[in-house]
């Protein structure tokens, strides 16, 4: 354990009001954390720049799940585990089962937040893409009030994101497919368990009349970003089940993507994995 | 087999003595020892590969006069750690060279473990820097020479025959190259040493304990660091949290650093590794490069073979050269050769030093001759199977080395039991039909035959003279003592089983002595699959001793029942102040070795064995999940199967991981990928149920007829899943390196264009 | 109100309850092992990765490597030490003698609490079930075979504790 313990100094605010107003007064200088499954690594390695830390813990208001007939509504510290508990996430949502299950291990799981995964804004997180795939829309709060992103355009370049220094993340949204829906999610870890991607997509399509009227592709660990593969998912709108575009998508998420070589793979290793995962997909979404 | 009681002894499955404390959590493990007053203490490393320290700055930030420092100066007897060859220092000395990224120059240390952390971050070298050699070719090369006259740790020459005017006339000439890369042995306890001082000057006494396979191997080590004569060093080992021989030869600079700090700080002192530092800087497992020329005749019968075996060694000697033996004796795998020649060498590379790790150097040769067998059988138009049976070494045959086999092997059965345990002949029927329609998932099967040489090589044993013992204690009980160390094996309830047989008692009234280097013998390092056979076998004999005393004392007669041999033991301790009788390895008369010409019996004998992979490789991500598994092995008589099954398992799992996951990365000679998240090793959902099957043979050397066993199961399985991998995609990709990981196999595959790009 | 001396932490451990005084970033790991004087829970890694420390927290597994202590104020927490039933062990401990599914035994703490947790959530899980529920705990010696052997034998019926 190589942090000096009297170096940092954390506070745990007992509402959301106490911790905005906190930020607002001091923005820059407090950083939130949750589960810790991040912070706390690097932490116990000393590379924890962040010395000043606000438990955000305690605050209710950022838990809990509300639902109507047309959209899930998740508070920003709801851990993998609760997500996984949810019954409508595995009616409505399987690529968050998915990405859930594919996170870490079950320890992990018990306390890493959802929210906790958005800010921390790793390209190589889990469930970005599928709330990507998803169209999820998040909620950000400051004293200054209330508003919704799309989370398609929160997050702008590696580890910058549209949130103001005073904001915190409070829920996110997830509209509920309708009509016959297609899911798809695969984690391309370096091991079953415990690992961090090198390449991870998720795909949602609406499908009538056999044809794809809705379709997003949500891409992690080939962008700085989590990021949706638009020239793919434009390729596909309007296609025909029967009728797939497979070399062409293949091409198409190539210019998607700008994966680079890192410790875990290669840019050329992601490139082709992209593409196979793409086709495999569209070879699934074919039959269903 | 005895049977007290209705009790079996050798040959049952006790559960395990020391099994206890070790789910209860009270098994105490050198961090968990509590001691008031202690210092932490941490290791200021060099971070440069190579070049000349010039001086070393304590920047601001702590009350430095509260930090305990040492530097090289403060050593009082030799910087250089007791080894095969003493080229490894302690500490670097200000004007002295650095050889690797990781190497010690100083050491710190606190009562607060928060303030010497931080106090190794304001510590600044200055080093002239040099430019460091990193590869095995460039070593070799003498690019720049690191180490002697030409870089070169150790070399090795075997040679039988004459191979030379064999390849112009042979049918067949095939040659291949085989690499295998670092591995880290990931023992779960890292690292951890306890050092405490007592007296001065005439009186003083330097005590370690903690974590560590060799209590005799530290012991020399600090004799000669502080000028010490036996008697004024003890050593102490503790429950370990797994080894598999990265405390081998490691403990020693650890030990040292403990030990130093003490004395300076006048208190004990406590080092313990965080996970970082330990992968970074500790011993590893030797890369290896491996070439093969052989020669075979139309029917595929093996004719020569030359082999060329490299090994990185890292910066000093420690135990490569027998590293070395070990990989070039095992190099020629198990076939029948009349003409062979090995070229064995270990260079010396600016990264931190290689060690032991389970399987030492025949992993590495093994890997590359089995790979090579699967390549020839392609290349001739066999089946691999059946060119292994048409060369598998018979009775009578001699080795490389001129060993001649003086017992019956059993390899055809291993083969066939290791193919029904995987149901080879369904799978390869299902298999054609599977691959042909699934245009994604690949599926094949593949094997490897080996065997593991038990002990000490040549004259190793005869060197050592180990010595063991039992000793009768007043309650009538009985203590063993040896130096041999409890890692997880078994070991401690595998000897109460040999000495309890040996005396016809049940195994509650035999024990294990602590292993404290005061009151045990040195009955060798625990190592080299030597325990249970060749420390076992002396203890059986001081367990005959002992009872001869006994029975010619008038102390007890046969037959006895466990009662009155209890009452006879502690009546004669009482009579006596004393009882104990100490057995010693006794060379084999039959056995020869000539350590200069690399010709003789290289092992007193060997542990054989057949393992089976199905696999699945996925060309989606270029994954391989490995469906099924079944090593089989010949290991003469198993004492406690339970714990010999769970050996083997534990074994396959790392040589899974060596095989498909586990690469150390290098950046200038660091590891890079030096935590848990880069480094992978297989998880519960990672492996398949490992199938384990003993075919009985014997061994006229080991108690009751046991050969050795810890070290078999790393030789088999990165072979046989490679192998396996071939038969699933095709035996023209180019599969001949360990780890083969998924970007390794799209590398390969697109290089046999394969790959759907 | 920021906190950066030490706070006064109460907790119950193993159906006790403690109060120490630690630094409110102190790990949950190193308050157990030291001023609680638990050592039976490890460090393996310090990333949450082995799973050496895995602890239970308000009734679920976690990494007590990445807990820090402010966040275990007013917590439950059980440990490797609290699973025996005064000298008698556990089943799940006993089943673990039995099938030798401790070898060095560094693991063995915390794969035993994430082995309860799993029969806890899951009386009677499938082999894959319990694969993937103890996945989160790293093994060196076993190659995990007589570890799923040993929890097999305690899968049966049984009510869910959640």
């Amino acid at each position: 354990m190589r942090a000096n313990l009297t170096d940092y100094t954390i506070q745990a605010p007992a509402t959301l009001a106490e911790a905005l107003a906190i930020l607002a007064a001091e923005p820059g200088v407090w950083t939130p954390i949750a589960g810790g499954t991040d912070l706390m690594v690097l932490f116990n390695a000393g590379r924890l720049p962040a010395r000043r830390l606000l438990d955000l813990s305690r605050l209710s208001e950022l838990r809990g799940v509300e639902e109507d007939p047309a959209r899930l509504s998740l508070g920003a510290l709801t851990t993998y585990t609760e997500l996984l508990e949810q019954r409508s996430v595995h009616t409505c949502f399987p690529n968050l089962v998915k990405s859930a299950r594919a996170t870490g291990a079950k320890a992990i799981q018990n306390r890493g937040t959802l929210g906790g995964n958005i800010v921390n804004a790793s390209p190589a997180a889990d469930t970005p893409p599928a709330l990507l795939a998803y169209g999820a829309e998040l909620e950000l709060v400051s004293v200054r009030g209330a508003r919704w992103v799309p989370y398609a355009s929160f997050h702008r370049d590696y580890k910058k994101m549209d949130l103001a220094p005073d904001e915190l993340v409070a829920r996110v949204r997830l509209p509920k497919p309708r009509g016959t829906g297609f899911h798809f999610y695969r984690k391309v870890g370096t091991r079953q368990a415990q690992a961090i991607a090198k390449v991870c997509l998720a795909a949602y399509a609406r499908i009538e009349d056999r044809v794809v009227t809705e379709f997003r592709v949500g891409l992690g660990s080939v962008a700085p970003v989590p990021a949706r593969a638009h020239r793919t998912e434009t390729l596909l709108v309007g296609c025909r089940l029967g009728a797939l575009p497979v070399a062409a998508a293949r091409q198409a998420i190539q210019e998607d993507i700008a994966p680079i070589d890192d410790i875990r793979a290669s840019a050329h290793f992601r490139r082709v994995v992209t593409g196979n995962v793409l086709e495999q997909m569209l070879m699934e979404l074919a039959k269903a | 087999m005895h049977c007290h009681g209705g009790v079996e002894v050798i040959g049952a499955s006790t559960i395990r003595k020391e099994g206890r404390a070790k789910v209860l959590g009270t098994a105490r493990y050198t961090d968990d020892v509590v001691l008031p007053g202690v210092l932490h203490g941490v290791t200021v490393r060099s971070r440069a590969a190579r070049g000349v320290l010039r001086g070393v700055t304590f920047l601001e930030g702590v009350d430095w006069s509260e930090v305990t420092v040492v530097t090289a100066a403060d050593i009082p007897g030799r910087n250089r750690v007791a080894s095969l060859v003493d080229d490894q220092p302690f500490l670097v000395e200000v004007g002295g060279l650095i050889a690797h990224p990781e190497q010690p120059v100083l050491l710190l240390a606190h009562p607060d473990r928060c303030v010497v952390e931080k106090a190794r971050r304001l510590v600044r070298m200055e080093v002239e820097e040099l430019p460091p050699v990193l590869e095995i070719q460039d070593a070799l090369d003498c690019v720049q020479v690191i180490h002697g006259t030409r870089n070169v740790l150790k070399e090795i020459r075997i040679a039988k025959g004459d191979p030379g005017p064999v390849w112009a006339t042979a049918a067949h000439v095939i040659e291949g190259e085989y690499r295998t890369g670092a591995q880290e042995q990931l023992y779960l306890e890292p690292n951890a040493m306890i050092g405490t001082v007592e007296g001065e000057g005439e009186t003083l006494q330097v005590t370690v304990s903690g974590s560590l396979q060799c209590p005799y191997y530290v012991h020399d080590a600090l004799k000669q660091l502080f000028g010490l004569p036996d008697e004024r060093v003890r050593v102490v080992a503790l429950e370990m949290g797994g080894a598999f021989g990265g405390k081998e030869d490691y403990p020693s600079l650890i030990a040292g650093h403990a030990a130093l700090l003490a004395l300076k700080a006048g208190r004990p002192v406590k080092i313990i590794y965080d996970r970082e530092e330990d992968m970074a800087a500790t011993t590893k497992r030797h890369p290896s490069r491996t070439r093969i020329r052989s020669a075979f005749d139309a029917q595929g019968g093996l004719l020569a073979l030359d082999l060329d075996f490299v090994l990185d060694g890292g910066a000093f000697t420690t135990l490569s050269p027998v590293v070395l033996s070990r990989g070039a004796i095992h190099a020629a795998g198990a076939y029948r050769c009349p003409h062979v020649r090995i070229l064995a060498r270990a260079v010396a590379t600016n990264t931190p030093p290689c060690g032991a790790f389970r399987g030492f150097g025949a992993p590495q040769s093994l890997f590359a001759i089995e790979r090579h067998l699967d390549v020839c059988a392609a290349r001739l138009g066999l089946d691999p199977i059946d060119l292994r049976r048409r060369n598998f070494l018979r009775r009578g045959d001699t080795m490389a080395t001129g060993q001649v086999i003086k017992e019956d092997l059993y390899l055809d059965a291993l083969v066939d039991r290791a193919l029904a345990e995987v149901d080879q002949a369904a799978l390869r029927r299902s298999y054609q039909a599977r691959n042909a329609a699934d245009p994604w998932v690949k599926r094949g099967v593949g094997l490897a035959v080996f065997m593991h040489g038990c002990g000490f090589t040549g004259s190793g044993e005869t060197h050592m003279a180990s010595v063991a013992g039992v000793e009768g204690l007043p309650d009538g009980s009985i203590a063993i003592l040896a130096a041999s160390t409890e890692m997880g094996q078994g070991k401690n309830t595998v000897f109460c089983q040999i000495v309890a047989e040996a005396l016809s008692l049940p195994i509650d009234q035999v024990d294990m002595a602590e292993v404290d280097t005061r009151f045990v013998p040195n009955s060798g390092p625990t190592v080299a699959s030597r325990s249970t056979m060749v420390v076992g076998r002396i203890l059986e004999d001081a367990a005959q001793g002992l009872r001869l005393i006994l029975i010619q004392g008038g102390f007890l007669e046969e037959p006895y029942t466990p009662v009155e041999f209890r009452a006879a033991v502690a009546r004669a301790r009482e009579e006596r102040g004393a009882l104990k009788c100490y057995g010693q390895f006794k060379v084999n008369p039959d056995t020869s070795w000539d350590d200069k010409t690399y010709q003789g019996d290289a092992y007193p004998n060997f542990s054989w064995a057949c393992y089976a992979a199905a696999v699945a490789v996925d060309l989606v991500t270029f994954e391989v999940k490995v469906e099924d598994f079944a090593a089989v092995q010949e290991v003469g008589r198993v004492v406690n199967p339970t714990l010999a099954t769970g050996q083997i398992q534990g074994g396959v799992a790392q040589g899974i991981g060596w095989g498909l996951w586990e690469e150390v990365t290098f950046k200038e000679g660091r590891m890079a990928n030096n935590q848990l998240t880069n480094y992978i090793i297989p998880t519960s959902a990672d492996l398949p149920n490992i199938k384990v099957v003993f075919l009985e043979g014997g061994n006229p050397y080991g108690p009751g007829g046991a050969k050795g066993i810890g070290e078999l199961p790393m030789d088999g399985p990165a072979p046989a899943i490679l192998n396996a991998m071939a038969d699933a995609l095709g035996t023209d990709v180019r599969l001949d390196e360990v780890p083969m990981t998924p970007e390794r196999i799209l590398n390969r595959m697109e290089e046999a264009d394969h790959a759907r790009v | 109100m920021p906190v950066s001396e030490t706070i006064e932490l109460s907790l119950q451990v193993n159906g006790v309850a403690r109060t120490v005084a630690v630094h409110p970033m102190a790990r949950l790991l190193d308050v157990l092992r030291e001023p609680l004087g638990l050592t039976g829970t490890k460090e393996g890694c310090g990333e949450g990765e082995c799973g050496a420390c895995s602890v239970l927290l308000d009734g679920r597994v976690v990494n007590s490597c990445l807990v820090p202590a402010l966040q275990a104020q007013g917590a439950v927490v059980v440990t490797v030490e609290g699973l025996a039933q005064g000298q008698e062990l556990s089943p799940l401990q006993a089943a673990f003698l039995t099938h030798n599914a401790a070898q060095c035994g560094f693991c063995t703490p915390g794969m035993l609490v994430a082995a309860q947790d799993l029969l806890g959530r899951c009386p009677a899980p499938s082999p894959d079930q319990v694969r993937t529920g103890l996945a989160g705990n790293l093994c060196r010696c076993t190659g995990y075979s007589k570890i799923l052997e040993a929890v097999a034998t305690l899968s049966g019926p049984g009510e869910a504790k959640r």
